[in-house]
């Protein structure tokens, strides 16, 4: 072997390292967010629906949830809004909505509009709330489970193939039948990120 | 329907590159004569194509077409007019158009000065360019199309991220895309020279200019990035070895290395193959970046929206084309066999030196940059690299590479004899040492041992490089533009040394809460809080501090740092005020209310930061001048007229071109 060749054959380990990288980027992406298999991080914010009435991170023990954080400055979450609605028919899990810097009243014609998926919606004016939460960018969806621990990150636009592939496995496999908001459930976190 | 017209003239693009691949490649292999002819017409054509589709995009952009899907996702109808326009290379789809464009444009520019090279040598050149062309107008439009239509249209778009609302970036991804596509041009006449196995080192007097230009470009592009960064992310940082900038990075010191081997190549016909490998790993590594950059395997602040299938299609066509080209490189450069010597202390010797250190210096920022990567795949979990490894690691090569530039530029050709300018240099060396101590210890005076080692190899520089030219004067004799350009950009190198040398040792920072009234001292200056105001702009609004800045009592100058909300997104955005001047600059940024009316303020104080900048901008008119002087001399018009040293008489210590 001639000298010549060593540049071609650096050029192939290089790929091979690159390769790897491709493999694991997507993992890189929907990130192993810190959160999973934690308690959500705990928060306070105003009530989009009812000034009088805070939606706070108690809201969210003692029932399967799907936190959803959107605002209607994303083209992604106009994309999404159709699953989310269908999800919402489906009547599984309440979707508890997050609105990101957003403005109230741009938040609520577009639910007029478009049809309102949200069991409840936060309005975090600030992003602080999600800071907390690890959000990059809108929209990003949360599984909860009933204990009020992270289950699953969803970075993205949320689809019917999504819901169906990662999210309904999860609530299926530690209670088997439909939850309600409301109805106890006694599964502990089994379907943390181990599972 | 003006949108359709857009992806349909990139779809002609495509076409045309793919004729002019075919034909430029295939024309001389068939000894077809008249397929040649199509070639620059082929290229002509693409450039007209792809203008037209840029132009459409524009179009889109400045009317709010928001059923756009990219510009919905990039822009905003309350933008103004000049951020719309620009917008257009404001996300990963536009910004491939770009790519696409401005490697138009250098094909154009060899186009238009190809009669100086032989026929079928230019048109496998353009038949490169043109697969290079094909492959990133393929990635565009398989995988990101900027034409795609949102459909039902978005009411109104997601606005430009706030960061990149700012004038500079009106230049800097075309002047940064100019420098790294530039390189695609000394890698196309690299590939042809191996296609045809030329023997003689022609190619390399031919590829010296368009190496030189690029570089030159790459230069600004980076330093402009920098200066920007500086400014508008308001940390006031101006490097911050992330992925991105190391991308960038490494093509410029590969094709600083290519620069000074192709001098020896072209002058002294040695180091062939090896030139041939650094004309081919340049805009490698340019494409590297735009892989990185583009795939999500790294994580950067820079970071396009991440898609890992684009992230394959651009793996791929890496294989096709750098891998095509170290194919052929490993056929081919065996028969680049380079039979002349030269001795140790010779001008040969040290741009070998230069060459293997700059060499060594991109290996550790390559590293560097992959290490999270290799880390990853070899299963060691996560790693991060920042600048603990960067800036020690990258002065092991470089500052011996820096010690040894005054003695590179005036070492004779062949012979290890200084001759009569050892004397200058000695004295020239002299001067820095006094100027260095009386600066690094008088003026500024600090512990860091490296500070007037770094200062001396500054000044040394500086002073070398005019001892040429102030020579030559003195005689009256002119002053070639080769020897004045060298010179112009080893003077901008040495200012960039001591301006990176003095930043790195005499910033102070405070971060510190203040409330109205309240100062603060930082070196020599007062900083004091004088309160602010809200402030609403054209799409934001935000808060707008006042800051007065005294010295010994004397007032030095009233910063304004403000802290901006832009509406659409939400972004909260921090913009630095900062005073600058020759010889320092102050900067003050808003960090966070911190309630009762006080902020809490980042002050610092950057002795010689425009250096930095100022140096990389004279390195690269130096690169400049040295190019548009060969062009008036016509030098460029024909290599026939040029010496051929292949056969060099001297001694025969070194066989083979690659060190």
């Amino acid at each position: 072997m001639n000298r010549f060749v060593l540049p071609l054959a650096a050029f192939v380990l290089l790929l091979v390292v690159l390769l790897v990288g491709l493999k694991r980027a997507p993992d890189k992406n929907n990130l192993p967010s810190p959160l999973i298999g934690k308690p959500v991080p705990q928060f306070t914010l105003p009530n989009l629906f009812d000034t009088t009435q805070p939606l706070s991170s108690e809201a969210l023990k003692g029932h399967w949830s799907l936190v959803n954080v959107w605002g209607t400055w994303c083209v992604e979450c106009r994309a999404e809004h159709a699953a989310l609605l269908q999800i919402k028919q489906e009547a599984r899990v309440p979707i508890i909505g997050i609105d990101w810097k957003d403005q109230d009243e741009d938040a609520l014609t577009w639910l007029a509009q478009l049809g309102n998926p949200y069991e409840r919606v936060g309005t975090d004016h600030e992003g602080r709330v999600a800071i907390d939460w690890g959000v990059y960018g809108a929209p990003e969806s949360f599984l909860i489970n009933p204990s009020g621990t992270v289950v699953y990150k969803h970075i993205g636009a949320m689809t019917s193939q999504v819901w169906q592939r990662e999210f309904l496995p999860r609530v299926s496999a530690t209670i088997g039948k439909p939850v309600m908001p409301g109805v106890p459930a006694s599964a502990p976190a089994a379907a943390g990120p181990g599972a | 329907m003006v949108v359709e017209l857009g992806h349909y003239a990139l779809i002609l693009a495509l076409m045309l590159a793919a004729a002019q691949a075919f034909f430029g490649l295939a024309g001389p292999a068939l000894k077809r004569e008249r397929w040649l002819a199509v070639v620059p017409s082929a290229a002509c054509g693409q450039f007209v194509f792809v203008a037209l589709a840029v132009g459409v995009l524009v179009h889109a952009f400045v009317n709010n077409d928001f059923s756009v899907r990219y510009v919905a996702e990039t822009s905003n109808s309350v933008l103004p007019l000049f951020y719309r326009v620009t917008a257009l290379w404001g996300a990963h789809e536009g910004s491939m158009l770009l790519w696409i464009l401005v490697l138009s444009l250098w094909t154009m520019a060899l186009v238009a000065n190809m009669r100086h090279l032989p026929p079928s040598f230019a048109a496998r050149a353009l038949g490169v360019l043109g697969i290079i062309s094909c492959c990133f107008l393929l990635f565009t439009l398989a995988t990101s199309n900027p034409f795609v239509r949102l459909i039902p249209a978005a009411p109104d778009g997601n606005d430009l991220n706030p960061v990149l609302q700012d004038p500079a970036f009106a230049v800097h991804p075309p002047i940064l895309y100019m420098g790294y596509v530039g390189f695609s041009v000394s890698f196309a006449l690299a590939c042809a020279a191996m296609i045809e196995g030329r023997r003689d080192q022609l190619w390399a007097h031919w590829m010296r200019p368009w190496t030189v230009m690029a570089w030159a470009f790459l230069a600004c592009g980076i330093a402009l990035g920098s200066w920007w960064a500086y400014y508008e992310l308001g940390w006031g940082g101006f490097w911050f070895w992330d992925p991105v900038e190391n991308a960038s990075f490494m093509p410029w010191l590969v094709g600083t290395a290519l620069i000074h081997s192709l001098a020896v190549t072209d002058k002294r016909g040695l180091f062939k193959s090896w030139t041939l490998l650094l004309a081919v790993t340049a805009f490698s590594l340019s494409l590297l970046g735009t892989f990185l950059v583009r795939s999500g395997v790294l994580v950067s602040v820079h970071s396009f929206a991440a898609d890992p299938s684009r992230g394959i299609f651009i793996l791929v066509l890496l294989v096709l084309m750098i891998g095509g080209a170290l194919g052929l490189y490993a056929w081919r450069a065996p028969l680049m066999k380079s039979a002349a010597g030269f001795d140790f202390l010779s001008r040969e010797s040290f741009l070998l030196f230069n060459n293997i250190l700059l060499t060594i210096a991109a290996a550790v920022v390559f590293g560097g940059t992959l290490a999270p990567l290799i880390a990853d795949t070899l299963g060691l979990g996560t790693l991060s690299v920042g600048p603990p490894y960067f800036n020690p690691s990258f002065l092991v090569p470089i500052l011996p590479m820096l010690s040894l530039v005054a003695l590179g530029m005036h070492a004779r050709w062949r012979r290890g004899r200084l001759g009569e300018a050892r004397r200058p240099l000695l004295l020239a060396l002299g001067v820095s040492l006094v100027l260095a101590l009386a600066l690094s210890l008088g003026v500024y005076g600090h512990p860091f041992k490296l500070t007037p080692v770094g200062a001396t190899v500054g000044f040394w520089i500086i002073l070398s490089a005019l001892i040429d030219p102030v020579d030559r004067l003195r005689r009256r004799l002119s002053l070639p533009a080769s020897v004045a350009g060298m010179s112009i950009a080893h003077i901008g190198l040495g200012i960039f040394v001591l301006g990176i040398t003095f930043v790195q040792s005499n910033t102070i920072e405070r971060d510190i809460a203040l409330k109205p009234g309240e100062s603060a001292p930082v070196g020599a200056y007062r900083f004091r809080y004088d309160g602010g105001q809200d402030i609403v702009g054209p799409n934001y609004e935000g808060f707008r501090g006042k800051v007065s800045i005294t010295r010994n009592g004397e007032p030095v100058s009233v910063l304004y740092p403000e802290k901006r909300r832009y509406w659409v997104q939400g972004t909260v955005q921090t913009t630095a005020a900062i005073a600058p001047a020759f010889n320092r600059d102050l900067l003050a940024a808003l960090g966070e209310d911190v309630g009762a009316g006080a902020w809490s303020l980042r002050l610092q104080y950057r002795p010689l930061i425009r250096f930095v900048w100022v140096g990389a901008l004279i390195m690269a008119i130096g690169g400049v001048t040295a190019v548009v002087g060969r062009r008036q001399r016509g030098l460029v018009a024909s290599g026939v007229a040029l010496p051929l040293a292949t056969t060099a008489p001297g001694g025969i210590r070194e066989q083979g071109g690659a060190p």
